[in-house]
């Protein structure tokens, strides 16, 4: 039986550009799908087509168990959507916007008003509940967005980069309320470009590139997919990167099989090296020495696992911030929203954190 | 478990479906659009503002060098202007309908009706019923003005309540009809700023190429064809007429003698026309 969310070979193209090439996708009922991939790769396009906005070319879309292309209209009942698109009117007052969404979901108007206090009081909007949402931060934005797609506790949602520009204290509110909707049944599909959220909320992932889901998996799989552990390491003075290179060169060469991936990999301006190993602790014993012995000095050194960074990278030959362009291309008319996606594929959690309140400042500022 | 998720996720109520639904969506999409101009006053003052200048100036620059139906009378170019200036200032309504639709499709709140499971022409005319109220804001702003410069109904034929309203019924149509030709431009455009100059420009030869500022009967025989057959003539005629002003076309073309009827066709035939193409526009817009 098809899941919650059910997507077979949907192809769509905007001219020369082959926007989705064959995405197929099944999401069980209850369960929170982490789609991944670059700008560009599809994401956008696919919630499109999954929440009715967009027509394919081909392929065949089940969401809630009704056909999203022969009852659109049913299909808008079961749904909520959240994110880059699907935005709250700017001079009309949060709750003003939670009601009107709550009667155009064909709610009375009684029970609108109602809903719309529930929810602001819920997402901590209360205060600011009768100021134009233009006053609102881009953490109370986010959280109104949201709001307005729970309006009927849909039993499917879908999010569009949720979290994209928050600081890490509302993004961990954030994922609070989504882990919480997704214990009460709902089934979500979640795009993100934070690696890192994917990892934390999402039960299965896919990696979209070109139109095309490159992997599938849980997050651990997808991890042992791309190899193991890694050794990194800090060195003191950037003249010691070549010694340093040498010696981990030896480590990585050792791996069985992957010729390829026992490369170091060398990041100049932070005076960085990884190697993947395999051998765990001891093994780091063992360079430590090694690297004393040729006298280089460490500032850093430790043992990773990969991350989803890691997956990324090695499924699509690229970091997630490769491009800074507008999402999908999905029509020119995404170029004039002027929401530029400078995410950073960061290297570790307290990066991610960190990139991320950057963004806040810039979305505040606008 | 805190409200956010009150028990198993629910759908949304059954749509009543039908004219009830339609309507009642409307409603809610042309009540946000009103809270949203309440919000923005600058925009009614400015909206205010432009007719208000035209009646100023056409009243005081070209009063005195018009003729019409034989003088030179500014009093006379003055009454006569009026219908020609209201008729304008319903239609430029259409610029405001054009920039509003642009800015919700380029924004987001579009793709947000679109994934609601409401009415389909909702949204556009939820958008044009709250122009429509603007424009009669403006209008009754207008008519004030004119009367403070001394526009007076029956100054030529006598006339009644009656009609005088009728004249300004017709005008709001023609003003109706226009929005669903600014809600297409907004849906078609890529932003606020080209809808506001794709929704204004084009009025210009329509709204100039017209009996509204000057007699027609003057204009070289095939300038004062498209004059006499143009939907906004139409109107201007079938306001003279029924405010008792003077200049009325003693043309014998059909929209010139049964203007009123004329009005009435081309506004309808405009709504149904620019209606159908916008809400299927709208319905495949690909924002």
């Amino acid at each position: 039986m098809p899941g919650a969310i059910y997507a077979e070979g949907l192809v769509k193209t905007f001219g020369d550009v082959r926007a989705l090439d064959g995405v197929d996708l099944d999401v069980p009922e209850g369960t929170v799908l982490g789609l991944l991939g670059p700008n560009g790769a599809g994401k956008t396009t696919t919630v499109r087509v999954l929440t009715t906005l967009l027509r394919p070319d081909s392929g065949r879309a089940v969401v809630a168990g009704i056909d999203v292309l022969a009852h659109p209209n049913e299909v808008r009942r079961s749904i909520g959507l959240s994110g880059q698109f699907a935005a709250v009117d700017e001079y009309l007052t949060g709750r003003e916007n939670l009601q009107m969404v709550g009667q155009l979901y064909q709610m009375k108007a009684k029970a609108a008003k109602e809903r719309a206090g529930e929810l602001l009081d819920r997402f901590h909007l209360a205060e600011a509940a009768d100021r134009p949402a233009k006053t609102y931060s881009g953490g109370m934005r986010r959280r109104l967005d949201l709001a307005a797609a729970l309006v009927v506790s849909p039993p499917v949602m879908f999010m569009d980069e949720p979290t994209t520009g928050l600081d890490p204290r509302n993004r961990q509110e954030l994922w609070e309320v989504i882990k919480e909707l997704v214990a009460g049944g709902t089934t979500l599909l979640l795009t993100t470009q934070y690696l890192e959220e994917a990892d934390h909320l999402a039960h299965d992932i896919c990696v979209v590139d070109h139109g095309r889901v490159i992997a599938r998996g849980t997050s651990d799989q997808l991890k042992a997919r791309t190899g193991g552990e890694r050794v990194e390491v800090v060195v003191r003075e950037r003249e010691m990167l070549t010694g340093a290179r040498e010696v981990l060169g030896r480590y990585g060469a050792e791996r069985a099989g992957g010729a390829g991936r026992g490369e170091v990999s060398v990041e100049e301006h932070t005076r960085m090296l990884t190697v993947p190993v395999t051998g765990g602790a001891k093994l780091l014993a063992e360079v430590i020495r090694d690297l004393d012995a040729v006298g280089v000095e460490i500032d850093d050194i430790g043992l990773r696992r990969p991350t989803l960074d890691d997956v990324f990278i090695s499924l699509t030959g690229h970091a997630a911030e490769q491009e800074e362009t507008e999402e999908d291309g999905a029509g020119g008319r995404q170029g004039g929203r002027g929401r530029k996606h400078r995410t950073k594929a960061a290297k570790s959690t307290e990066d991610a954190g960190a990139s991320g309140s950057a963004e806040d400042a810039k979305e505040e500022a606008k | 478990m805190s409200t956010v998720t009150t028990g198993a996720p629910t759908r949304a109520p059954r749509p009543r479906g039908g004219v009830a639904q339609s309507l009642g969506d409307s409603l809610v999409v042309a009540k946000r659009n009103l809270i949203r101009m309440t919000r923005i006053p600058e925009m009614i003052l400015f909206g205010v503002i432009q007719p208000v200048m035209f009646v100023v100036l056409f009243t005081y620059v070209f009063g005195g060098s018009m003729a019409i139906g034989g003088t030179l009378d500014p009093d006379v170019y003055r009454d006569f202007l009026m219908a020609g200036i209201f008729a304008q200032t319903v239609t430029f309504a259409t610029a405001g309908s054009a920039a509003g639709i642009a800015d919700d499709m380029q924004k987001g709140i579009i793709d947000r009706f679109r994934s609601l499971p409401m009415a389909r022409g909702a949204v556009l005319t939820g958008r044009t019923v709250a122009d429509l109220v603007q424009t009669s804001v403006t209008l009754v702003v207008l008519a004030v003005v004119a009367l403070l410069v001394g526009w007076r109904t029956g100054s030529a034929e006598p006339t009644n309540a009656g009609k005088v309203l009728g004249g300004f019924a017709l005008l709001l149509l023609l003003g109706y009809a226009f929005t669903w030709i600014g809600a297409l431009i907004g849906l078609s455009v890529r932003t606020p700023e080209a809808a506001t100059s794709g929704g204004i420009i084009w009025l210009f030869p329509v709204t100039f190429i017209s009996n509204a500022f000057v007699d027609s009967d003057q204009m070289t025989p095939w300038l004062r064809h498209i004059a006499e057959w143009n939907p906004f003539s139409a109107t201007v005629q079938a306001c003279r007429e029924l405010f008792g002003n003077p200049g009325v076309s003693t043309s014998d073309a059909w929209p010139m003698q049964h203007p009123v009827w004329a009005s009435v066709i081309w506004s309808v035939l405009i709504i149904a026309l620019f209606r159908t193409l916008a809400v299927r526009k709208y319905r495949s817009a690909a924002s």
